[in-house]
């Protein structure tokens, strides 16, 4: 048998005696020096709510010279944030799909047939309106339930699974609905509760909606959940890496069914919210609600790659949509180049994202 | 370490007695018998294919084996999960590391087995204790020599490879309260990084865990092991000492380019 000049036993191969002569620094955790770019670079990727608030930020102020205090006024900035209160509620449910790498296409569907659900129940049936809102939370959780299901227990991917059921939710909405709006008055009559998140509250010159201080509410829950708790530190490593997470572990699968279900149940709070926002309940509303959703979620900086992002991103994402659509209206400017900039900064966002990302 | 003391007659602290696992017409493991002795690092080598993923799986509780039995401390177990060999105070360092890029730190070192802050804030509002668990990582790291990181609180994706092997070493250090086993853990790691982990795995030994060490790198499988598991079809053919057999004989073992039992020293072949 070969008698080999490698001896055997505990010596260090020569190679390596040379590496460990020249210094042993390599791998030690030692602070390195990093240049202007390098130093952007880490602090974007260490707050991803950093860039979105900038943007927000300049925003704010290019529109207040621009427009001056009709922009600025305390009124005109709580209608904004009524504006934004449907897609900030959606953009929650959202981010929580896309923290876990997922996508959700059936929000907006999931809303409007709620809200259907809810009115119908409380008019038709004639439920007192409580136990109709419930009806709908439950409804919320069922359609999460579903989407949960499918891309769990069946391993299909997000994207197919909730764009086949935004397609069914939305028929049975039509068909439940039979396409017809019920009149805010009728809702009024029997079930002033749905239309509680419609009521305001002046606030220094401000009129606030509860539909909003709900939607804050909500933000400051998820916040909470996501960064506080073994659940949401469960959600980033699910959505980072899952062979990972599963290692260490997490069960995904519940996780992933945990994440569909709330987000329907968020989407049924959205429902209860948009009643009070327009005050009938039509099976046409929020047709584009869950595009809108994903577009905040986006320029909030949360990486549709999943496990990275912020859920108060979502929010000052919403308002950069909202303060621009809001801003150029108020500037006179055609509605068409509202949409054209919002598309300018979705593809912006997903840049400085990719960017971000480079480790 | 004392190497070669009467370490036969203690109670291994993992074994393993005729484990079998079959993939369709496949035997991944054919009747494969493995010990591990209280203090020691063992090393599992063995051609590709030869079954070492398959028994490392099946002692960490990643996959069941079809017929065979798995004893810890000489008391039968069955990992269903592996969870359920970590409650049991088995830590495995995976290959792909297992490690979430994006949490921290603390984060990664307590992924799965959080803390909660005590009373009504863990209980009800299940908050997590993060001033406890940044301060335990903080320590862990400084024990095994890694706290030069500067902020505990940066993400595992602006660390090196080594500096993220090192978190996964100090996890499994710091929750193996019996057993640790590295797949590959210096694999994608340069030299010098290799040493460091080299080096963190004697310092695990050094605190009296046993270690598995599962690795392709014959001279660092001699460097620090004190004995040697040879893997091949699907069983163990033999074990070996570093300072009894040469790199080429292990080689020529593992390969079946040479019988075990032609060595006149120290190797006993399996039954």
């Amino acid at each position: 048998m070969a008698n080999s000049n490698i001896t055997s036993g505990a010596q260090t191969a020569d190679h390596e005696l040379v590496a460990v002569s020249a210094n042993g620094e390599i791998a030690a955790f030692n602070q390195e020096r990093l240049s202007f770019s390098e130093k952007a670079h880490r602090f974007f990727h260490k707050h991803p709510i950093a860039a979105p608030a900038i943007v927000l930020l300049v925003t704010l102020v290019a529109f207040s010279i621009i427009i001056g205090d009709r922009f600025l006024h305390p009124f005109n900035m709580s209608l904004i944030l009524q504006q934004v209160t449907i897609i900030g509620i959606l953009g929650i449910a959202q981010t929580l799909i896309i923290l876990t790498a997922g996508i959700d296409l059936s929000v907006g569907a999931i809303m409007v047939l709620t809200s259907v659900l809810m009115g119908r129940m409380a008019i038709e049936v004639g439920l007192p309106d409580f136990a109709a809102l419930a009806i709908g939370l439950i409804a919320g959780a069922i359609t999460g339930l579903i989407n949960g299901t499918l891309v769990t227990r069946f391993k299909l991917p997000p994207f197919i699974v909730t764009l086949g059921t935004w397609n069914i939710f939305f028929a049975l909405n039509l068909w439940y609905s039979r396409s017809e709006t019920i009149r805010s008055q009728e809702i009024d009559a029997v079930a002033p509760l749905l239309h509680w998140t419609g009521t305001t509250i002046d606030f220094f010159g401000a009129r606030l909606t509860y539909g909003s201080l709900m939607m804050i509410a909500l933000f400051v829950l998820v916040w909470y959940a996501l960064k506080w708790t073994a659940w949401g530190k469960h959600v980033y490593a699910t959505g980072d890496d899952p062979v990972a997470a599963q290692l260490a572990g997490i069960r995904t699968d519940r996780v992933l069914l945990s994440i569909y279900i709330l987000a329907g149940v968020i989407c049924a709070l959205g429902a209860w919210a948009l009643i009070g926002r327009i005050g009938s309940i039509s099976p046409q509303a929020g047709m584009t609600a869950n595009l809108d959703s994903i577009t905040a979620v986006v320029i909030g900086g949360c990486s549709l790659f999943g496990g990275r992002g912020s859920i108060f991103g979502t929010l000052i994402g919403a308002l950069i949509v909202g303060v621009f659509r809001n801003g150029l209206a108020l500037a006179g400017v055609d509605v068409l180049w509202q949409e054209f900039t919002v598309g300018l900064l979705i593809i912006v966002a997903v840049g400085v994202d990719q960017w971000i990302r480079k480790a | 370490m004392n190497k070669n003391t009467n370490s036969r007659q203690k109670t291994p602290v993992l074994e393993g007695r005729g484990l079998v696992k079959r993939y369709g017409h496949v035997t991944a493991l054919d009747h494969a018998d493995f010990e591990l002795m209280p203090g020691e690092i063992l090393a599992v080598i063995g051609d590709n294919g030869a079954g070492k993923s398959s028994l490392i799986k099946a002692l960490s509780g990643a996959l069941t084996p079809d017929e065979g039995e798995i004893l810890l401390d000489g008391k039968p177990v069955h990992f269903k999960s592996p969870m359920e060999a970590r409650t049991q105070g088995i830590e495995t360092v995976y290959q792909n590391l297992a490690v979430s890029p994006s949490l921290d730190i603390a984060d990664n070192l307590f992924l799965g087995r959080e803390r909660l802050r005590p009373g009504i804030l863990g209980s009800l509002f299940r908050m997590l204790d993060r001033k406890g668990m940044h301060d335990f990582a903080r320590n862990k790291l400084s024990e095994l020599g890694l706290l030069t990181i500067q902020n505990i609180n940066q993400s595992v994706e602006t660390l090196s490879g080594g500096q993220r092997q090192g978190v996964a070493v100090a996890r499994a250090a710091a929750f193996g309260k019996h057993v640790v086993i590295m797949d590959e853990p210096t694999a994608a790691l340069g030299v010098k990084e290799s040493r460091r982990v080299l080096n963190l795995i004697q310092d695990v030994r050094s605190k009296g865990l046993p270690v598995v060490l599962i690795s392709h790198n014959m001279p660092h499988v001699f460097e620090v092991a004190d004995r040697i598991h040879i893997h091949r079809l699907g069983k163990r053919i033999a074990v070996i000492r570093p300072n009894t057999h040469s790199m080429s004989e292990a080689v020529a073992i593992m390969t079946g380019a040479m019988d075990p039992n032609e060595h006149e020293s120290g190797a006993f072949a399996a039954a």
